[in-house]
């Protein structure tokens, strides 16, 4: 236990200095007022005037607009893969139920896949389509997430930035040297980066093997630092060309966390109160160290039902012990455990375990992580969808110590309460209420891998993933359907995009606010009370919100499991 | 004809006399709270109108029941009442609030009503009832008698006594053409006449605005009430979702549950206790104005008042005693002490100024006297603009004067005496004190300076480190030299002040103020106030001063007391409090309600889920009947604090929060799980009966 529990520390440690470096330079990349060569001609060709300042309605609509152009292009692309080139495979056209799937699931950031890649895309959709998509996502949700905090920074200033000049800067100067630089740690550790179809081998029976590679660093590596998710091959991140090595697996793990993580140090380094921004950073750590500390027990102390019938799941000196059902015995129970808390935290995704065969308290960290969606959260919109809370914390507690509320010295009124609960209302509405329907639909339940609360758990699982922008998945239900297909694919862009833009509208409305002074009256948000307070909000009203969902699903199964009771 | 109440009944002491839930009162709320469900009513608070709506419902399901299931009748039935009083608990307790304030304003305006009142007409004077005076109206009121309605005095002054009003038993003076021009209907002239001109319609007063601002119809939502009601209103939609999705969730678990049980899990989990309470906190918050003896004129007063963080105050009156007192007799090189004293005294005999009037009262204390044949044959000499100064010839041709400085000592120097070489040293010493030196001559002789010190109200330094503490800071400001003013702040413990400030200046140094972002709170009584108070965030004025003042502030104090600030910050701070404390308690409830009720429902589909009974409540029905009837009594029982609110101590923001956070946080979890509990045993024992 020892062995995991330093490993763990050393990632923490790593990401905490990984955070305030990258952070620095996102806050220069929104900031400087300088362009490269690269973007002079980039806003040239696309007619861009890169000095324009825009409101937050002009930001949104330009944001808004952008994402259906792409889109609607991902969703053509798609449909009429069959008549285009780099086709080799001659594959058809995806249903449209399916191909609105994908496209609302690439351009929300989400990458949940309903389609099995090798067999239904081909090497057009994956280059035009999913690669393009899963650049332009991230992007999108980090310049969402600059100008939110350049919007936050200013005082008596209604203009948030410019959507463009944000977008093209995310990509040039952020996603695309990062990602290079990444690729080429992987391809060192013996990730394939080839455009050669795959090697034939013959294994030790003699049969033939249809080994298959690709471009996969590459993808590895927007995969992780985008927060995206989708995989390569279908087993994700346990795939051992995926993921070769431990350092891979951290890597994988930095890398998810990096932006995420770094946006709390470029708050506090735009705004100037850097312990604000430690403060953040510290709720999401001390969140995120509470989930890990609940999976990875519950999969070390493994299945009470197996040591019954005489299974030895303990740890000791020869063996791991706890649950390695659908683990990867490479990376073994912490590894696998920090890597479940990072991808649901982040919102990325990807996986390098089976989460079905989680124990059932194992299997509720990655529900409730999505279902919180501030544990670090998405490329951008997890520091958004932190501010959620922070508001609603703020708001309550100013009436606490007898003022009305205010945050950052800006006062919170009706406009910017109606916003922010719209955005917090979003989200358990898309999960709860998609996952109601499924339950009723006529055959929709046919897709359950399981019965009973596990079945549940499943249906749960694929739209708290769907909702959250995150895009793994429990397995076990088979979401191919034009129901799970249409729904789901509305449960990403709900996700997305109700969250998002009331929450641009409140820093909109903020920015156009004069900042008040601090007073000996009025509460400090940079203090470790004010931080307590918030992880408690955050805990309670996702406890009273989701805990009737969660008693039904994982809750029931723990109880069930520890009675005895078998399917 | 009396109309002063007694003492016992006087406006300050309505808490004492009636308690929380007098009687009389208690009776007129509770029929308020049957009309109050008058849906249309409902709406304006959506978490009580979705209550009123599920109330309905159950209503409909049982009374269908009771033809189909007969057996589901009697929860229903229970389950219905318990709705029906959760409702008519938060009418009652909003009706309540409403009443008090009502009340409360009523026994202000008791001391006016009917009164007779001389009105002047183009031939005369008639006599006519006080309820007939409309603004404009003037009307003449002697000795004795009583003023019939608001309104400036405009011609006379007269001494007044305020005490029905204010319970203040000093009276005062009200004159013409003063900032002390207002005067109140229900006070009493006991020297002098005046004519003043009545400034409001009947119904139009101040009272009769504040007591529209608590009377439902009228009443407006305060900014933050609106936030509040918002956030209020989102919680009740995701609990919404939350409890409609549960349907389909039971069905797929293989047993559906009831939709009355629905409806009580959804009332139950909704705020309904601050829901309910919301609009009586606001309303008591009004109602401990007009206790403070505050008249706002909008809840919006009220609520910004708590967040103050900049107080203007004006040095005289407020900081310091009103008027210049002298302090120290201090002679020039080659004088004695006694003979400064003795012609500072002589000097002042005919002064009437209080000033002057301090000078012989210390000058007496010191032991100078005056024969009294001297005194008989003195002659006054009136200060004017021309001579600025002023003085005593007695009668053996003996000249006193006193005055500044620079005139007397150039009233020296024409007469061909030396200006002593220590005097210009002297004055300054004075000065530099924040005094105010005057000069004492004797025939053209100078003899030494008397300092007119201004004298800081006792315990003026306690309230203003007492508002440091809640956050606010003090801006003194005054029309003395720099000097002065701060020796004067300094002693006051004040923060900041602005000295050689003109009237105007007020108004300018507000806008600055609310310029850097700070929340500015003034008091304030004459006309050249009347800017300041419109822009200040608080403008409170006196109720002695003009018309131009009340008008333009938000606020009112009858006791035209300077302090009384601090009070309204006090109130406005206990308000937002009370609401953040009952959002935090309500809120927090649910976690109990949570482990009664959802073991409950889910039994039956999934009996491992009894683990999660925590409570061990005794059966699925009783769980949800307690945490429904805990639900509807939480309300009543919170009443009380509700309309008193919480209360404030000037602790600091981290302090109160803590405090708060345990009381009605951790409380807030605590609680119901005994409450809950306690209710099921006696239902059990009940049911055992």
């Amino acid at each position: 236990m020892l062995a995991g529990v330093v490993q763990i520390l050393i990632v923490l440690i790593l990401m905490t200095g990984l955070a305030a470096l990258v952070g620095g330079y996102l806050a220069r990349v929104f900031t400087l007022p300088g362009h490269w060569a690269l973007e002079r001609l980039t806003y040239r060709l696309l007619g861009i005037d890169p000095v324009e300042k825009m409101s937050w309605q002009r930001y949104a609509s330009a944001l808004v607009l952008t994402n259906l152009l792409m889109m609607l292009l991902g969703y053509l692309l798609l449909r009429l893969q069959g008549w285009l080139p780099l086709n080799p495979g001659h594959l058809p056209p995806q249903s449209p139920d399916l191909a609105f799937n994908t496209a609302a699931s690439f351009v929300t950031n989400t990458n949940w896949q309903s389609y099995a890649g090798e067999t239904s895309l081909s090497n057009f959709s994956q280059m035009a389509v999913i690669t393009f998509l899963m650049f332009v996502s991230a992007a999108t949700g980090l310049a969402a997430g600059g100008a939110f905090i350049r919007a936050l920074s200013r005082a008596g200033f209604a203009a948030i930035g410019n959507f463009w000049v944000d977008l093209t800067r995310v990509t040039y100067r952020v996603l695309l040297p990062l990602s290079f630089v990444l690729a080429v740690v992987y391809v060192q550790q013996g990730v394939p980066q080839t455009l050669s179809a795959g090697v034939l081998a013959t294994t030790l029976e003699g049969a033939p093997q249809q080994i298959v590679l690709g471009p996969v660093a590459s993808l590895e590596s927007i995969k992780h630092i985008g927060t995206n998710g989708g995989g390569f091959f279908n087993t994700n991140a346990a795939h051992p060309y995926e993921n070769p090595t431990p350092l891979t697996n951290a890597l994988h793990i930095l890398a998810m966390l990096l932006i995420p993580s770094a946006l709390t140090y470029t708050f506090g380094s735009m705004l100037v109160r850097r312990r604000q921004g430690w403060l953040f950073f510290g709720t999401f750590l001390v969140l995120f160290v509470g989930f890990l500390a609940l999976v990875y027990t519950a999969e070390q102390r493994g299945n009470p039902l197996l040591s019954k019938v005489g299974a030895d799941q303990s740890l000791t000196a020869g063996q791991s012990g706890g649950n390695l059902e659908g683990k990867e015995l490479r990376f073994g129970i912490a590894q696998t455990s920090l890597f479940i808390t990072t991808t649901t935290a982040a919102t990325t995704g990807s996986v390098n375990a089976m989460h079905d065969s989680l124990t059932p308290l194992g299997g509720l960290v990655p529900l409730a992580q999505m279902m919180l969606n501030v544990v670090f959260g998405g490329e951008g919109v997890g520091f958004i969808n932190l501010v959620q809370y922070v508001i609603l914390a703020v708001f309550i507690i100013g009436l606490m110590v007898g003022r009305t509320p205010e945050f950052l010295g800006k006062k919170l009124e009706a406009k910017e309460v109606s916003l922010t609960t719209l955005a917090l209302l979003a989200h358990p509405a898309s999960i709860l209420g998609f996952t109601a329907l499924a339950l009723v639909w006529p055959g929709a339940l046919s897709s359950l891998g399981n019965p009973g609360a596990h079945g549940f758990s499943e249906v749960l699982y694929a739209y708290t993933s769907g909702t959250a922008n995150n895009g793994s998945a429990f397995a076990g239900l088979n979401a191919n359907t034009p129901f799970y297909n249409t729904t789901l694919g509305l449960a990403m862009l709900f996700g997305r995009f109700l969250t998002l833009l009331p929450m641009l509208a409140v820093a909109g409305s903020l920015a156009a606010k004069r900042s008040l002074p601090q007073t000996a009256g009025s509460f400090s948000t940079e203090t470790g009370l004010f931080g307590g307070v918030l992880v408690l909000v955050i805990l309670i009203v996702g406890g009273l919100t989701f805990f009737p969902a969660l008693a039904l699903g994982p809750i029931v199964e723990h109880l069930q499991m520890l009675a005895g009771k078998t399917f | 004809m009396s109309t002063l109440l007694p003492k016992s009944q006087r406006p300050r002491n309505l808490e004492r006399s009636r308690g929380l839930f007098d009687p009389e009162l208690s009776r007129q709320a509770l029929k308020e709270a049957f009309r109050k469900l008058n849906p249309r009513l409902m709406a304006k608070n959506p978490v009580m109108f979705v209550v009123e709506v599920g109330t309905v419902v159950v209503l409909y399901l049982t009374v269908r029941s009771a033809l189909t299931q007969p057996s589901q009748f009697a929860y229903g039935a229970a389950i219905f009442v318990l709705l029906l009083l959760t409702l008519l608990f938060a009418n009652f307790a909003e009706a309540l609030a409403e009443a008090r304030g009502r009340a409360q304003a009523q026994s202000l305006r008791a001391a006016r009503a009917d009164l007779k009142a001389l009105r002047l007409t183009e031939d005369g004077v008639e006599e006519v009832s006080s309820t007939v005076l409309r603004r404009g109206d003037r009307v003449r009121v002697g000795e004795g008698q009583f003023i019939p309605a608001d309104g400036e005095v405009i011609e006379g002054l007269a001494i007044v006594d305020e005490s029905a009003i204010t319970g203040e038993s000093a009276p005062v003076v009200r004159e013409a053409g003063s900032d002390f021009n207002g005067i109140t209907a229900g006070t009493r002239v006991l020297t002098g006449q005046i004519v003043l001109e009545v400034t409001s319609n009947p119904g139009e007063s101040f009272l009769d605005r504040m007591i529209g601002l608590v009377e439902g119809a009228a009443r407006q939502k305060t900014p933050n009430e609106i936030a509040l009601t918002v956030l209020l209103a989102a919680l009740t939609a995701i609990f919404l979702i939350v409890t409609i999705t549960l349907l389909p969730f039971s069905l797929y678990a293989g047993q559906g549950i009831s939709l009355t049980t629905l409806v009580a899990l959804l009332v139950c989990l909704i705020p309904t206790t601050i829901g309910g309470l919301l609009s009586a906190i606001g309303i008591a918050g009004m109602d401990r104005a007009l206790r403070a003896n505050v008249i706002a004129k909008s809840g919006r007063a009220v609520e910004v008042a708590g967040d103050i963080d900049t107080l203007l105050l004006d040095k005289t009156g407020t900081i310091t005693l009103g008027d210049r007192q002298a302090t120290e007799f201090i002679p020039v090189q080659g004088v004695g002490r006694e003979r400064l004293a003795w012609a500072a005294l002589a000097a002042s005999l005919h002064d009437t100024t209080p000033e002057g009037k301090s000078i012989v009262r210390l000058a007496r204390e010191q032991g100078a006297q005056l024969e009294e044949a001297s005194l008989a044959g003195s002659k006054g000499l009136e200060f004017t603009a021309q001579t600025r100064m002023s003085g005593t010839d007695l009668p053996g041709g003996i000249r006193l004067r006193k005055g500044a400085s620079d005139r007397i000592a150039e009233l020296a120097r024409q007469a061909g005496n030396p200006v002593p070489p220590d005097l210009t040293l002297r004055v300054e010493e004075v000065a530099r004190r924040g005094a105010t030196p005057l000069v004492v001559a004797e025939n053209e002789r100078v003899l030494g300076v008397v300092a007119l010190s201004d004298i800081v109200k006792s315990g003026i330094r306690e309230r203003f480190a007492q508002l440091r503490r809640m956050g606010l800071r003090t801006v003194m400001i005054t029309g003395d030299n720099p000097l002065t003013a701060q020796a004067i702040a300094k002693e006051a413990g004040v923060d900041d002040y602005i000295a050689e400030a003109k009237p105007e200046d007020k108004l300018r140094l507000i806008h600055e103020e609310q310029t850097k972002g700070h929340l500015v709170a003034m008091m304030g009584d004459g006309t050249n106030d009347a800017p300041a108070l419109a822009q200040a965030d608080v403008g409170l004025a006196m109720n002695s001063g003009t018309q131009a003042a009340k008008e333009a502030a938000n606020m009112i104090d009858l006791d035209s007391d300077p302090t009384k600030l601090l009070e309204v910050v006090e109130i406005g701070k206990q308000l937002l409090i009370t609401r953040g404390a009952l959002t935090t308690f309500s809120v927090a409830n649910d976690v109990a309600k949570f482990f009664a009720i959802l073991p409950a429902i889910f039994v039956g589909a999934y009996p491992e889920l009894q683990a999660l009974n925590i409570m061990r409540l005794a059966t699925p029905q009783s769980a949800i009947l307690s945490a429904v009837i805990f639900n509807a009594l939480i309300i009543p029982l919170l009443i009380p604090l509700a309309l008193r609110g919480v209360s404030y101590r000037p602790i600091g923001a981290d302090a109160l929060l803590w405090r708060n956070l345990l009381i009605y946080g951790l409380g807030g979890v605590v609680v119901p799980f005994i409450g809950i509990k306690l209710i099921d045993l006696i239902l059990v024992g009940i049911s055992r009966l």
